[in-house]
């Protein structure tokens, strides 16, 4: 296995913003087969409190995909995609998204390790709303098996 | 809805046999390993998989669907990633809650498919204990 990036740990990378459309809202929570009208029917969500339809919980991971998939591709951190396995994941929810909300989120790499000829890398999200509220925090490990095969 | 130590969750889901085509959209990740079958095989696969984060959302609706339905009542969710989910085979999410503590109900969950667990010691925690 190549040498670690271990110089990355710590390193944050810049914000992204991530506006969410009530479309995407419906389309996430029908492939994932959530049936709650709070999730598709702004009237149902308008009664309810919110100011248009309520994103599912999981809808975390299409707000965070674009700083995840860029901090996968960066060359600085080396990753070998072909060996690559998504090992765990955590999320700590603290504020409802809806429809129109625009999200902000940091990614920082918190670690990467080798043990037993396997590469951990672990990198945090912190999500935020256009009130500053954060919406979700995020904890994602992911597995590099040693490339034998090149 | 009042959670208690001991209540059983349980959710059972057939991924058809485009949800990762759908999935694939919906959330960005169009990693060919889900959503295209030669490439699949090409890199020793038995075909297309499930995305882990799909299977995770099916631990997050029994979680939710445990606590009553409100989809503000999961507070946190984690996961480990195990096996391959495959297509058009159930999936059983079962869980049980441990303890309850200040209105918060702690719960196990795993999601399984055949003799496969997909995802393994999940904790989700619950307003609604």
């Amino acid at each position: 296995m190549p040498p670690l990036p271990t110089d990355q740990i710590g390193r944050a990378y810049p914000a992204d913003t991530y506006a969410v459309g009530r479309e995407k809202v419906r389309e996430y929570a029908a492939a994932v087969g959530e049936t709650n009208p709070l999730h598709f029917d702004p009237a149902v969500a308008r009664d309810a409190g919110y100011a248009d339809v309520l994103a599912p919980a999981m809808f975390v991971v299409v707000y965070c995909s674009r700083p995840f998939l860029t901090a996968l591709f960066d060359p600085e951190l080396a990753i070998d995609f072909a060996h690559l396995v998504h090992g765990a994941q955590e999320f700590r929810w603290a504020q409802p998204v809806v429809a129109g909300d625009e999200i902000t989120t940091i990614l920082t790499v918190r670690d990467i390790s080798e043990r037993a000829g396997l590469r951990f890398d672990t990198f945090e999200t912190v999500s935020r709303n256009q009130r500053g509220e954060t919406t979700c925090v995020g904890t994602w490990s992911t597995i590099i098996r040693a490339g034998e095969e090149g | 809805m009042t959670l208690a130590p001991g209540d059983q969750i349980e959710l059972r889901v057939t991924p058809d046999r485009y949800v990762t085509v759908r999935y694939a959209g919906a959330s960005g990740d169009f990693n060919p390993i889900h959503i295209d079958e030669e490439f699949a095989r090409q890199v020793g696969l038995p075909g297309r998989i499930l995305h882990g984060l799909w299977s995770m959302a099916q631990v997050a609706r029994a979680a939710t669907e445990a606590a009553g339905g409100d989809p503000l009542a999961l507070r946190a969710l984690s996961a480990q990633f195990r096996g391959m989910g495959r297509l058009e085979e159930e999936i059983v999410v079962s869980g049980e809650v441990r303890s309850v503590q200040d209105g918060v109900a702690t719960a196990r969950l795993e999601a399984r498919q055949g003799d496969a667990r997909l995802i393994r010691n999940a904790v989700a925690e619950l307003r609604g204990g």
